[in-house]
């Protein structure tokens, strides 16, 4: 009988995976539901001995179990998308069912575990340092640097928390891992656990993730006995975008308002119910497992360049013909992400911009597409690599509607905390329109006698974008947190490279 | 039929009965009142006032934590909802152009919401009804769903 093998993860799901699944059990096959490969374009993508069929809809059945069928890709492994990969945390992507412990431990599973257990907590921080990996929610931050941070504050009872509240547009790494990986996620937290002695972990995952909600759980519980006596909880957001911050996050956990606290303390010294805290991203603790296994931090670190080092599932999304997820060592430029391996524009037009790391992320211009993937490269470039989301433009997009949407988003998931934030963001969209519409005229009061002191005439374009200028100075040095401090970074690029689409006569006065 | 006043009762000890599973929790607010929003669609101020009582909060802090978050509503819609991705990657691949539409056949039988983000962005533009995920969707299509929700 035929072996098939679909995915079950949630974007094949919404690509009709099911219907294809179905069609090949009613033609007699084995349909086996793997986790997804990433390469999106051709989800639902069928494997039948390691040859690849995509994307697949109920009608080509027939013509793939006769090998006839035009959607043939070759063997899947082979495949240049793949191929050129260097993957190290979603080594197992479309090779095991997600929730097999079986093919979990036939692939290296709880290797890292049994030996970080075997260790002293202090010689697995050692390693973790030595593999040079850094906190893969945005920030960058050692994580073996907040580990020790944890272990060596005093407690009486110490957390370890997952961060999977990934609300970033254009990421999407972090809910393949859970649904594809899980038990991954799952050692990666038991390691932290044992080396900072935590008792309780926490996986905080947003609730527009229903399957990722789903397979976690079954997951945690499928593995507690493994990795007893930590103990693993997941706990579903609530829909507020700024609970992906992680003092927000923890605020939601002990379930209060979302809203971001003021650091120091940082929550490695008073975090969760005020216990000495890790909190770690999803792509953080997934890729612990791999560092701890004999020889792994050394290998880990063997990757990279400069003081990024270790390997960064990249997310290819937006307007990209073969979108999907690419892990590879930092270094790659944009170029060859975007029109290499991306294949440029969905829609063949050319590329006009991208934004990396998200919404709070900098608009880039073709131009500047030779920049390497690195952390300090891109805070040199006034960008960031955020969670490694790239998000592609076709020249369609209007960029000064693009920086309006950043304020007003910023505005709409505001926590209502600080005031450039709250209010900064308000005046952004106000402003971004008032540079659009060429300005504005005084209004009935300001044409008043008594108020000979208010200028005579609106602001011109130039001062109105020198103010804007001004607000996203204030919103990046006094938000509390980076979503007030980075909303800056979408809007000053797009200005500074687009300066056409914020109206017509820009420039021009 | 059951008369209000018997609704509310049984509402009241059905809030009791979620209240009592997640008390062994670590902050339970959340867990809460997601299962109050499953179960009753809305988390209303009667329910907030009970949760006040059983929780020892005030009814403030209640309803400071209920109206921050997107997904608790103050009263039940009974309306079929359709969550449309409007983020920046459904941006780019056209789904404001297909907003009109969508609105013109939700009109007032069919929740239309925005939602930032389904975490399926290579393939939009991408809906959520439920728990159901839909992807890749043109105009027709995306009318075609809301006509069918």
């Amino acid at each position: 009988m035929t072996k098939v093998r679909i995915s079950d993860d949630a974007l094949a799901l919404a690509c009709g995976a099911d219907g294809v699944a179905e069609a090949f059990a009613q033609a007699g096959c084995t349909v086996e539901r793997v986790s997804s490969w990433g390469m999106h374009w051709l989800e639902p993508l069928v494997e039948i001995d390691g040859e690849g069929f995509g994307p697949a809809t109920p009608r080509d059945v027939a013509a793939i179990l006769d090998r006839s069928s035009a959607k043939a890709i070759g063997r899947i492994a082979d495949h240049p998308f793949i191929a050129r990969q260097q993957r190290l945390t979603f080594a197992r992507a479309g090779k095991t069912r997600p929730l097999s412990l079986e093919d979990y431990a036939a692939t290296g599973g709880w290797a890292g575990l049994t030996r970080a257990r075997a260790m002293g907590p202090g010689e697995v921080i050692a390693e973790v340092l030595q593999s040079g990996l850094r906190g893969r929610g945005g920030a960058g931050f050692p994580a073996g640097i907040k580990w020790r941070t944890v272990a060596e504050a005093v407690g009486s009872r110490k957390y370890i928390v997952c961060n999977a509240d990934e609300g970033d547009s254009a990421t999407f790494a972090d809910r393949m891992l859970i649904e594809g990986d899980p038990f991954q996620l799952i050692e990666g937290m038991a390691i932290a656990a044992h080396a900072v002695s935590a008792g309780q972990g926490y996986v905080y995952l947003r609730s527009e993730y229903p399957h990722a909600i789903a397979k976690l759980k079954a997951a945690a519980e499928l593995a507690a006995a493994i990795i007893a006596p930590f103990q693993l909880e997941v706990r579903v957001g609530a829909g507020a975008y700024v609970c992906g911050e992680e003092t927000s996050l923890l605020n939601s956990l002990e379930g209060k308002r979302g809203e971001v606290r003021a650091k120091p303390p940082l929550p490695a010294v008073q975090g969760l119910f005020d216990c000495p805290t890790v909190v770690n991203n999803v792509l953080t603790l997934a890729a612990i497992p791999h560092v701890l296994v004999e020889g792994g931090a050394a290998h880990y670190a063997g990757h990279g360049m400069a003081r990024s080092l270790g390997t960064m599932p990249i997310q290819l999304a937006g307007n990209i013909r073969h979108g999907g997820l690419f892990e590879t060592a930092f270094g790659i430029t944009l170029r060859d992400l975007i029109e290499d391996i991306g294949g440029g524009t969905a829609s063949g037009r050319p590329v006009k911009a991208v934004q990396v790391g998200g919404p709070l992320g900098a608009y880039i211009p073709p131009d500047q597409f030779n920049l390497p993937f690195d952390y300090e490269a891109y805070a040199g470039a006034d960008a960031l690599i955020g969670h490694g989301g790239i998000t592609v433009f076709d020249d369609s997009a209007d960029m000064g509607r693009l920086a309006r949407f950043a304020m007003e988003f910023c505005a709409a998931e505001s926590c209502g905390k600080c005031t450039p934030r709250r209010i900064g963001s308000v005046r952004g969209v106000e402003l971004i329109d008032r540079i659009r519409a060429g300005g504005r005229a005084a209004d009935d009061v300001e044409a008043l006698p008594q108020m000979h002191n208010a200028p005579k005439q609106g602001r011109t374009r130039e001062q109105n974008v020198e103010l804007l200028e001004d607000l996203c100075e204030t919103m990046k040095f006094g938000s509390l947190c980076a979503l007030g401090g980075f909303t800056p970074y979408p809007v000053l690029s797009a200005l500074r490279y687009w300066p056409q689409d914020f109206g017509p006569r820009f420039g021009k006065e | 039929m059951t008369s209000p006043k018997r609704n509310q009762t049984d509402r009241a000890t059905r809030i009791g009965e979620i209240v009592a599973s997640y008390t062994a929790l670590e902050g339970p607010l959340l867990p809460i009142l997601h299962a109050v929003q499953a179960e009753f669609g809305c988390v209303d101020p009667a329910a907030e006032a009970q949760l006040a009582l059983a929780l020892n909060l005030s009814r403030a802090e209640v309803h400071g934590v209920v109206s921050f978050y997107h997904d608790f509503l103050p009263a039940a819609d009974p309306r079929p909802q359709v969550q449309l991705c409007r983020a920046e990657a459904c941006q780019a691949r056209g789904v404001e152009a297909m907003v009109p539409a969508a609105e013109a056949a939700a009109g007032a039988r069919v929740k239309l919401s925005t939602v930032y983000c389904l975490g399926l962005c290579s393939v939009g533009p991408n809906a959520r009804i439920g728990d159901q995920l839909y992807a890749r969707l043109d105009e027709a299509a995306l009318v075609r769903l809301i006509g069918a929700a």
